[in-house]
Order: structure tokens, then C-alpha cells, then sequence
């Protein structure tokens, strides 16, 4: 579902990415951890379009990055540092509005059960700007959910969520990749990564430093490969 | 109603529901047309033949002014939790995206110029009523051509950290045609002059129109991607 070769992203003369080549079949999720600038973030725009490889080649769903973007586009879904929210708007209004831009009817019994699947029910009508940091990114989450997409790039996803909607979400990535989707999961929690991958890659100074399936490691074999790679990439 | 139009009602009712909520932009143009009426008075003093003479240069400074300020508020909210990100990565046509902003910055300018030549006309004490359909005919085109421009320059400057001084100094020198064409067809409304000397000006300006609306539709995906 999710095919790169050698990419590479320059900004100036800093490389943020020097050749990253990875794969992520339907119904798998690949974890990514790394050090602060690493490159993770970098992959994840890169994958989800935003920004454009320096060198290299990347495909999602058969569509390439750059020639294939927008059918890329209606593939993937991004929930990322920033939530692309409307402060004045309220959760109702910033799913429905998202949904028309993506082509789809804004279905309110579809809005409010992604709004419920994230048990924020309670708070469709009340303006972003009053939600706290943690709700935000529920509702970017559901926005995500309500797209049905293929291909999740979750960046930092998790960060501000509190344990009932951690358990939230890990629920709907299993039943994501039960339903043959393919994710990029970017986390600094060696643990989460455990729990959610089928895959764990680290990435260190730009490039893919260790990879290792999910049934090959415990707790303690990911933090010694974690920290090996962040050693040897740093 | 067909996808493209779907999107770009879609961007122009999300502007105008935020603008009516977040109320930012039409306090500061409120406040702005109050100062600038003021000035003028003082400026031009109460000879209202001095005043009526430079109605169309007041008229188009305040619309310009309001209309700058209105499209940098037009991207700033856009710049909040980085939706514009969100607008590149929607698998819709770009072009409904600017149609849809076009339009929202069309509506907030309209709306200000109306309570201006309203507020002039009471305030001024001046006898404009006759001329106020011609001239709202002038004012929308006008704005059009203006805001077609504009938010493509506006989209074109909005990452950038000099956008408040870069957008002035890129969209003004493009738009000379528009505010000269607009002036002078201002300036023929309130004279009460018939419509063949306005002619030559009505197709200068609807064509500038029809020019950055095309190239606005055509272009937008690449400085939104830029």
C-alpha cells in the first residue's frame, strides 16, 4: 500500500530525510520512533503529500507521490501535530465542512457517530476555541475517521489523549488494519509502539537505522534497538 | 449543485461564519471607515462641492484599505492549527477553494462599502442617494477585480513572515487598473453622467475582472502548493 525508495529531503543545505525506503502492506501499521528531528515528521509530509522529496520515489495505493497526488490525496488520511480545525467552528461544523472539501456528502447521522466514536457526543455544538488541547485532537481523530481512508499518517497522534481515548484509538487502528488499511504511526512511546505495530522502524540522522517486526521484540528488546540506532545515526 | 460549486460555497460560508463569530475583521474595518470619515472631514473642511469632488479617491482609499485588511484576516485564519495545510491536502479542485475565499472576501468588502456610502451620504450631508444603484454596480465589480488579485497574492504571501508589508506592495501596483477604472466610474456615477463616457471604463475594468478571475481559477493550485 505504502512504497519508498531512497527518498530524500533537503531544506537549504540540512538533510531531513537521506534516503528512506520503506514498505507497508494493506492491513499492517508501521511504527516509527526517532530522537527530536530525526526526520519523522519530514516522512510523514512527504508521505502525506505536503511537501515534496528532494530525490527518490514514494507510492500509496499504486499513485505516485508527486504525478499521483491527488488521487494520493483521497487516500490518505493525516492527523498531525497541527489539528486543521476552525477555532470559531464547532466540532459539528469543522467535520462537515472537511468532508465537502473532500468530495463527500457531510452526513450529520455519519458527523455524530465519528463525533461519538471518540466520546465527544457531548461537546458537537461547542466551539473549538473552548475545547481543551486533548479534545482537539479528538476531533482532528475523527475527522480522520470519517474520511474511511486507506492509509492513516498519524504524527504524534496519541500525545494529549487521555487513557479512555488512548484505548479509543488503539481499538479503531486494530480495527483499521482488520480492515486492510496500511498506517504510519510516528511515537516516542517505545511502549505504545508495542502495543499498535505489526512493524517497528527507528529512525535516526535522516535514515531508516533499525527495522524489526513486532513478534520478534519485547519491551526490553525495542529499547535496546532503539537506543543502538539512535546511538549509531547520532 | 455540481462538486466544484459545492466546495467553493462550502469555503465562502465557513469565511462568512467565522468572521460573524471571531467579529475581528468588521470591528477593525468598523473602526477604520469611522477614523477615516473623521479625517477626510477635517482634511476638506465643510464645503461639501470640495468633498463631493473627492468622494471616488475616499470611496476606493477606504474600499482598498478594508480590502487589504480583510484578506490578510482571510489567510490569518487560515494560518491558525495550519489549515491551509488542511486546503492543499483536500482532494478538491483548488479553484473552488479560491472561488469559495474570492467570494467571502467579495461579500465582507461589499458589506463594508455599503455602510461607508452610507455613512458618508448622513454624515457628510450629502445628496449621493440617486447615484447609490451605479455606484454599487461599480463598487462590485470593483471589489471583484480587487479581491480576485488579492487572494492570490494573499494566499501567494501567507506564509511568509513579512505578509502584512509584502501583500500591499505586491497587490496594489497589479490592481492600478481596477482602482483607476473604479475611480473614474465612481466619479461619473456620482456626476450623474450617462452611460456611453463610462463605456471605455466599464470594459477596462470588467475585463482586468474577467483576466484575474481566469487567472486566479487557473493558478491557485500552484500558489497554494508553492
Amino acid at each position: 500500500m505504502i512504497q519508498t525508495s531512497g527518498l530524500v529531503k533537503l531544506y537549504g543545505m540540512h538533510a531531513a530525510l537521506r534516503g528512506v525506503t520503506l514498505e507497508v502492506p494493506p492491513g499492517q501499521i508501521l511504527t516509527i520512533l526517532g530522537h527530536n528531528g530525526s526526520g519523522k515528521t519530514t516522512l510523514v509530509r512527504l508521505l502525506a503529500t505536503l511537501a515534496r522529496p528532494t530525490a527518490g520515489r514514494g507510492r500509496i495505493g499504486g499513485h505516485d507521490l508527486i504525478d499521483g497526488r491527488d488521487e494520493v490525496r483521497r487516500l490518505v488520511a493525516l492527523v498531525g501535530h497541527s489539528t486543521h480545525l476552525y477555532d470559531d467552528l464547532t466540532p459539528r461544523e469543522n467535520l462537515a465542512f472537511w468532508e465537502t472539501l473532500a468530495g463527500r456528502r457531510a452526513d450529520a447521522d455519519q458527523i455524530d457517530a465519528a463525533l461519538a466514536r471518540v466520546g465527544l457526543d457531548g461537546q458537537a455544538d461547542t466551539r473549538v476555541r473552548a475545547l481543551s488541547s486533548g479534545l482537539r485532537r479528538r476531533v482532528a481523530l475523527a475527522r480522520a475517521m470519517l474520511r474511511e481512508p486507506r492509509v492513516l499518517l498519524l504524527d504524534e497522534a496519541f500525545s494529549g489523549l487521555d487513557q479512555d481515548s488512548t484505548k479509543r484509538l488503539e481499538d479503531y487502528l486494530h480495527a483499521f488494519k482488520a480492515g486492510g488499511g496500511a498506517a504510519v504511526v510516528v511515537t516516542h512511546s517505545l511502549g505504545r509502539a508495542l502495543a499498535i505495530a505489526d512493524r517497528v522502524a527507528v529512525l535516526a540522522g535522516g535514515r531508516i537505522a533499525a527495522e524489526a517486526t513486532r513478534a520478534s521484540l519485547t519491551e526490553e528488546a525495542l529499547q535496546r534497538l532503539y537506543l543502538s540506532a539512535t546511538d549509531a545515526g547520532a | 449543485m455540481s462538486p466544484f460549486l459545492r466546495t467553493a460555497w462550502a469555503v465562502f460560508w465557513k469565511d462568512l461564519l467565522v468572521e460573524r463569530r471571531a467579529k475581528e475583521g468588521a470591528n477593525a474595518l468598523g473602526f477604520f471607515a469611522i477614523l477615516l470619515l473623521f479625517l477626510f472631514y477635517f482634511a476638506l473642511g465643510p464645503d461639501s462641492d470640495r468633498i463631493r469632488a473627492a468622494l471616488p479617491g475616499l470611496f476606493w482609499l477606504a474600499f482598498i484599505l478594508a480590502g487589504v485588511l480583510g484578506l490578510g484576516r482571510a489567510f490569518a485564519l487560515e494560518r491558525e492549527n495550519d489549515c491551509l495545510d488542511g486546503l492543499i491536502l483536500a482532494p478538491a479542485d483548488k479553484g473552488a477553494i479560491y472561488l469559495g475565499k474570492l467570494a467571502g472576501t467579495t461579500a465582507l468588502m461589499l458589506a463594508m462599502e455599503v455602510i461607508f456610502v452610507t455613512a458618508t451620504g448622513i454624515f457628510y450631508n450629502l445628496d449621493i442617494w440617486a447615484a447609490v444603484p451605479r455606484l454599487l454596480l461599480v463598487a462590485l465589480a470593483g471589489t471583484i477585480g480587487f479581491a480576485a488579485v488579492g487572494t492570490l497574492f494573499a494566499a501567494m504571501t501567507a506564509h511568509l513572515r513579512a505578509r502584512e508589508v509584502l501583500l500591499p506592495v505586491l497587490l496594489l501596483p497589479l490592481a492600478v487598473p481596477v482602482l483607476l477604472a473604479a475611480v473614474k466610474l465612481t466619479d461619473l456615477a456620482l456626476a450623474g453622467e450617462g452611460w456611453g463616457p463610462a463605456w471605455p471604463w466599464w470594459q477596462l475594468l470588467l475585463g482586468f475582472d474577467v483576466v484575474f478571475l481566469v487567472a486566479g481559477l487557473l493558478t491557485f493550485e500552484f500558489v497554494l502548493e508553492a
